[in-house]
């Protein structure tokens, strides 16, 4: 009988604790797996040491009149607008002397969209018309230095309208029509 | 009816005398609300404001108005019965206006309305003008017509509200002497198609609208010379224009331009006899041609400043010279040089400091048949390095053709006339190659008198190229962030050097295309 016993409560004891392990102790387990082996987010956005890729972006040439090509590494993207992404990121960011961007201080990226048909859209911040400097090639190198940058490095982009604050505008400095999305033109490129 | 929000004060009394501390809280919400309401400012600056007018199909009614400061405000009660609304006052103050189940609430000191609980702000308070609870003018547009079944259009300049689907189109008169003849436009925005008949000393206008939105007197009071004495608004949709007894004859045509429909009337003038064989004004070349003569082939040349107004300076100098002020400066006396020389019509698209929109400048060169469009810029770059003018011809970003299509349109004598249409933003498109000629005679002019870029003739998508429908360059002169040029491009030989090569090249110009070359 109390042999029984015993055994009736290893049992019970034994049943517990496999409950236990079962029901509070595996689930733990499977909710941390992934927070310790997978890398966060925002590592995976940066991606500083990972894949990159040789891109051209574009600055104002010596003449002041026209824009010159700068081969440079830029992070990989996934996808094709992730990776158009990356490459005006990277256009648009301060440079350092003597090189000089063609687009305005304090512009910032706020989208990139890449629509069926291979039109983009670029989306920046309202630096690049409030602070722009004006003039017809200067806005004209501001523009194509956007344009060329994504259609000379992405085939899948064929196409680039540029928006102000998430709003389609006429002109940046009142004269490029910027109603439409505009092709390459490496006119303006030395 | 929707349920009021918070505590009515009719509930309230009754539920103190029965549960003490129930009727404590209720008892410090009338407080509270007491004073809020004591905070209210009371309108007592408010004034009367001319009333706003209500069109409606049912007709038309006048909505006063009365204004505080800079803001017009509206009774609540008047809205009421003109919308059939319910409007209640609640405890604390707000205010609830109901319409078929939607609400709108109201709340004193606070320039908020809360219509189906999405915050709409508004430019002034709710404010209280004896009984009357008074909103922001603006309310009808922001709040009430999100709730109400019918449109609400509320036009605030020309104080206007149209109720439902009407067609109102808002009307813009212009007069242009031109020597002795002289010319009307007049603007129809949305578009709105019309049909002018003479009857003696006057042209009606009527149009295909509910009513008209013509503030003010359509036209003010024209020079003593001119052929229309006044213009004026005689029916709902009809304008009257009083002719002037030199009037002999007219000929009208229309425009579309956007959402505007453009009505030309071109006056003619009775022929004076002079008692003695009478010389030609003083320092006036003869604007009209014998009838034995062609037309010249180039009578009008519309020159733009680029930029203007207090926001737009164009590019700044390393001087603090302004761009808009440059150009400005260099078309006035290009226009003085053109006109005196080669006897033809130069207009500028703006002969002061103000903002002109892109649309509006190649409006005018369209609407006056001008035969040349110059548009006038400086530079500016990031590197101060960069010099020399530029001359730009339009360029379309686009694989395909213009779409030209046919369209019919209604002649004044009642016929039909077929008209070719042609995309306002694509006008420049048949006149790419003429465009390049002129740039090119205008290249070999300057030249020899003024610093030119390395490449000096250039294709862009420049806006205000692109809706030109004639010839059509723009030049950009020289960059005033170089600090050389920005001392070159203001001082007076270089206005001097550049004016005498525009008039050479547009003197070149004109010969070519009377010879047929260039056209």
């Amino acid at each position: 009988m109390t042999q029984r016993s015993i055994a009736v409560a290893t049992v019970l004891l034994a049943a517990v604790v496999l409950g236990l392990v079962l029901f509070v102790g595996l689930p733990g387990l499977r909710r941390r797996t992934p927070v310790n082996v997978g890398p966060p987010p925002a590592a995976a956005a940066q991606a500083p040491q990972g894949r990159k890729i040789k891109a051209h972006l574009f600055y104002i040439a010596d003449d002041g009149a026209h824009l010159t090509s700068v081969e440079r590494d830029i992070a990989y993207g996934e996808s094709a607008a992730d990776q158009a992404r990356e490459i005006i990121s990277a256009q648009i960011a301060p440079v350092p002397a003597p090189i000089v961007s063609p687009v305005p201080t304090g512009t910032t990226l706020r989208a990139v969209f890449i629509a069926e048909g291979g039109n983009a859209y670029v989306d920046l911040s309202r630096e690049v018309t409030a602070a722009h400097s004006g003039g017809t090639v200067g806005e004209l190198l501001t523009v194509y230095a956007i344009v060329d940058a994504l259609t000379v490095n992405l085939p899948a982009v064929t196409a680039v309208q540029v928006l102000v604050d998430g709003k389609e505008v006429d002109t940046l400095a009142g004269h490029v029509d910027l109603r439409r999305p505009l092709t390459r033109n490496l006119a303006w490129v030395q | 009816m929707p349920q009021a929000r918070g505590l009515s004060i009719q509930w309230g009394i009754p539920f103190i005398s029965r549960r003490p501390l129930a009727g404590l809280i209720v008892a410090l919400l009338v407080a509270l609300a007491a004073v809020l309401s004591s905070q209210t400012q009371p309108a007592s600056q408010a004034s009367q404001a001319p009333a706003l007018t209500l069109l409606a199909r049912d007709g038309r009614r006048a909505l006063p108005l009365s204004v505080t400061g800079d803001q017009e405000f509206v009774a609540l009660d008047d809205l009421a019965t003109a919308f059939q609304l319910a409007v209640r006052e609640e405890s604390l103050g707000a205010i609830t206006v109901s319409y078929k189940g939607k609400t709108i609430v109201v709340q004193p000191a606070q320039a908020l309305a809360s219509v189906s609980g999405r915050l709409i702000s508004l430019p002034a308070p709710l404010t209280r003008n004896g009984r009357r609870w008074l909103v922001p003018v603006e309310f009808i547009s922001r709040a009430l017509a999100t709730v109400y079944d019918v449109k609400l259009d509320l036009r605030k300049p020309s104080r206007l509200l149209i109720v439902g689907d009407l067609r109102v189109p808002r009307i813009v008169v212009r007069y242009e002497a031109l020597g002795p003849s002289g010319r009307l436009t007049i603007d129809a925005t949305p578009r709105a198609t019309s049909t002018i008949a003479q009857d003696n000393d006057r042209l009606s206008i009527r149009f295909d609208a509910d009513a008209l939105d013509a503030p003010g007197p359509l036209l003010p009071a024209p020079a003593g010379s001119a052929l229309v004495t006044a213009v004026r608004v005689v029916d709902p949709a009809t304008i009257a224009v009083d002719l002037a007894p030199r009037f002999a004859g007219f000929k009208a045509s229309t425009q579309t331009l956007e959402s505007t429909m453009r009505v030309v009337i071109d006056l003619a003038a009775q022929i004076e006899t002079a008692p003695a064989p009478a010389a030609p004004p003083p320092g006036r070349a003869p604007e009209l041609p014998a009838l034995n003569q062609a037309p010249p082939p180039f009578r009008t040349l519309v020159i733009d400043p680029g930029h203007g107004g207090s926001e737009d300076d164009g590019a700044t100098g390393t001087s603090g010279a302004k761009e808009k002020d440059l150009v400005l400066a260099i078309a006035r006396r290009a226009k003085a040089a053109i006109e005196g020389r080669l006897g033809i019509r130069v207009l500028l698209t703006r002969d002061d400091d103000r903002h002109v929109a892109i649309d509006e400048r190649t409006a005018m060169a369209n609407n006056n048949k001008a035969d040349l469009f110059i548009s006038l810029h400086a530079g500016a770059s990031p590197r101060p390095s960069a010099a020399g003018a530029t001359i730009f011809a339009a360029a379309f970003d686009t694989d395909s053709p213009p779409a030209v299509s046919a369209g019919r349109v209604p002649a004044f004598n009642g016929a039909v006339r077929e008209i070719e249409l042609v995309p306002w933003e694509l006008a420049q498109s048949r006149h790419l190659d003429q465009s390049t000629a002129f740039a090119e005679l205008l290249q070999a002019q300057l030249q020899d008198r003024i610093p030119l870029a390395g490449r000096p003739i250039a294709s862009a998508p420049l806006r205000v190229l692109e809706s030109a429908n004639m010839p059509a360059v723009l030049i950009e002169l020289g960059y005033l962030t170089n600090g050389d040029q920005d001392k070159l491009l203001t001082g007076d030989a270089f206005a001097n050097a550049f004016v005498q090569a525009l008039a050479d090249a547009v003197v070149k110009y004109r010969d070519t295309t009377a010879a047929g070359g260039a056209r």
